[in-house]
């Protein structure tokens, strides 16, 4: 496995009495694209939620690049490279997409804040032609579109990303998938949570099977796709 | 420059003049007023950041008003400059507003506005029954005006360019924070809270920033406010006041820059315009207002907006 940039070890993380994540432990190798999936209740969104600091982990820790990084808060990791784009629509409707974009550097004094928006606006000429508009008339792919652009302002190292495809077209799917490989390119880690599955593993490097707040299968996603034990996960059973 | 951009600064420009121009040829009275609306927009620009920007609704910002008016009453009326008595009443305004910003971390909406509603009822208690301190019901008089640089502000000419001058140095403040990422903080806290914290910001600590700049602001317009009138009594910072500013800051268009001097100048100006109607100008004040807010939701600078787009869209 390439270098690792995100480790993370036995971590548990959950809701009030409940205890979602279970002693999750797995690696995000820099430069590449890590894919979790699992079924519905395995923890996938508590384990993005636990790393960004967003839900305090109930025990585990975290490491980035070595250093650990547990229980920081989302202005920290921010600091540090992280960025997290949840699941669903995160946008403030009401403001325009320009606004929109600048409030991805809203917990930060950014002295070039005006020529890195303009910046990101010349690397997506659509959301460019649409600056002045109401973030709320945006279709649901220029929306996700907005919102991987406002993470990026930052120039992260390592992306956050759940289920980016939710709601989308299969057409705008492999948009925004190819939108993520290019950020693969450029060096940006990126841990996907994405149910749907094969799509996701097909333009992944590593893949991460959560089953039950644990890591069912940790493995290159090439291997994961051609894994027949895969298929029962997804039919209902766990992993055996 | 673009058209825009160069109506903007004519406007300012116009704006401008008539603040500095137009008191020169008013009686006291019309001096007093236009003190009155320096005041009243500095209470309303605070409260424009903790409703207009940071979505906190307050219903305490009279109290607030009151606070600083009377910190600056105490210490004047003692001998103290009125700088101390500023500085007091700022201080005690981001305090008891760092307070008040507590609940808000449990409860919004209109559970916050009578949380809010009951601080204004509480400080009022106070000012009205610790005579002791406040002087209850009977007040403090002879509230001295300050020597601002060696020149005396007694007449009330003087006295108004004071308030002015102070507006602009909050206005500019103000701005200069809007523009800071606390400003963009503020925002996305308005809009939303969750998403707001997926962008690292800290709601908890904004949320209780928002109300402790918002309403140490209203108490920099209190520690004005006392020696404008000279003689302060709790009554003025009763509930009415907090629901005049909020009418101010949502008549001028909560979350503009310019919404609560719009707002300030409709408030105090419109009753006296419309006194020639007698025993009706309430009843017309109201209906204006009324229709206002029904066909204005943005306020007056979200109208001025609409118009200045549509004369842009003529001129194509």
């Amino acid at each position: 496995m390439a270098e690792t940039l995100l480790r993370i070890e036995d971590l548990a993380a959950g809701y009030g009495r409940v205890t979602i994540l279970r002693g999750a432990t797995l690696a995000v190798a820099a430069g590449a694209v890590t894919t979790v999936i699992g079924p519905n209740g395995a923890g996938k969104s508590t384990l993005m939620r636990a790393i960004f600091g967003l839900l305090p982990p109930r025990a585990g820790r975290i490491f980035l690049a070595g250093e650990e990084i547990t229980g920081l808060g989302p202005r920290e990791l921010l600091r540090r490279g992280v960025v997290y784009v949840p699941q669903g629509r995160n946008l403030f409707p009401e403001l325009t997409v320009r606004h929109n974009l600048e409030l991805g550097a809203a917990a930060f004094r950014i002295p070039d804040l005006d020529a890195r928006v303009e910046a990101m606006l010349d690397r997506f000429p659509l959301l460019a032609e649409r600056a002045g508009m109401q973030a709320s008339v945006l279709s649901g792919g220029e929306q996700k579109l907005l919102e991987l652009a406002r993470a990026l302002l930052l120039d992260p190292a390592l992306l956050l990303i759940d289920e980016p495809s939710l709601g989308l077209s299969p057409r705008t799917t492999a948009e925004i998938f190819g939108i993520l490989g290019g950020l693969r390119d450029r060096g940006v880690a990126i841990l996907m949570i994405e149910q749907n599955a094969r799509s996701a593993l097909g333009m992944s490097d590593f893949g991460v099977v959560l089953d039950q707040g644990r890591v069912a299968l940790e493995a290159p996603a090439a291997d994961i796709l051609a894994d027949p034990r895969i298929g029962r996960l997804f039919l209902g059973g766990g992993i055996g | 420059m673009t058209g825009r951009r160069l109506a903007a600064v004519a406007a300012g420009l116009l704006v401008a003049a008539l603040l500095l121009l137009l008191p020169l040829t008013l009686r006291p009275y019309g001096l007093y007023l236009m003190s009155l609306w320096a005041v009243l927009t500095i209470a309303a620009m605070g409260l424009n950041l903790t409703l207009g920007y940071a979505g906190q609704v307050s219903l305490a910002q009279g109290a607030f008003v009151g606070i600083g008016a009377y910190a600056a009453a105490l210490l004047t009326t003692a001998g103290w400059p009125l700088g101390a008595g500023l500085l007091l009443g700022v201080g005690l305004g981001l305090l008891v507003g760092w307070l008040l910003g507590y609940p808000a971390l449990r409860v919004q909406h209109h559970y916050l506005a009578f949380v809010t509603l009951g601080a204004n009822t509480l400080v009022f208690l106070v000012l009205r029954n610790e005579d002791w301190l406040t002087g209850g019901v009977y007040g403090i008089a002879a509230i001295p005006r300050p020597t601002v640089l060696g020149y005396p502000t007694d007449h009330p000419l003087a006295f108004y360019y004071f308030c002015l001058g102070v507006l602009l140095l909050v206005g500019l403040g103000l701005g200069l924070l809007l523009r800071s990422p606390w400003g963009r903080a503020f925002e996305a806290l308005r809009e939303n809270p969750v998403r707001a914290e997926s962008l690292g910001i800290d709601t908890r600590r904004y949320t209780l920033l928002a109300f402790a700049i918002g309403s140490a602001v209203g108490s920099l317009a209190g520690a004005i406010y006392a020696p404008l009138v000279q003689y302060i009594d709790p009554s003025p910072f009763a509930l009415g006041l907090s629901l005049a500013l909020l009418l101010m800051v949502v008549v001028g268009g909560a979350g503009r820059f310019f919404g609560p001097g719009l707002g300030a100048a409709i408030a105090v100006l419109l009753p006296e315009w419309l006194r020639f109607s007698e025993g009706l100008y309430l009843i017309l004040y109201a209906v204006l207002v009324i229709l206002v807010l029904v066909f204005l939701p943005s306020g007056l600078v979200g109208l001025a907006d609409r118009l200045s787009a549509r004369a842009r869209g003529e001129g194509r």
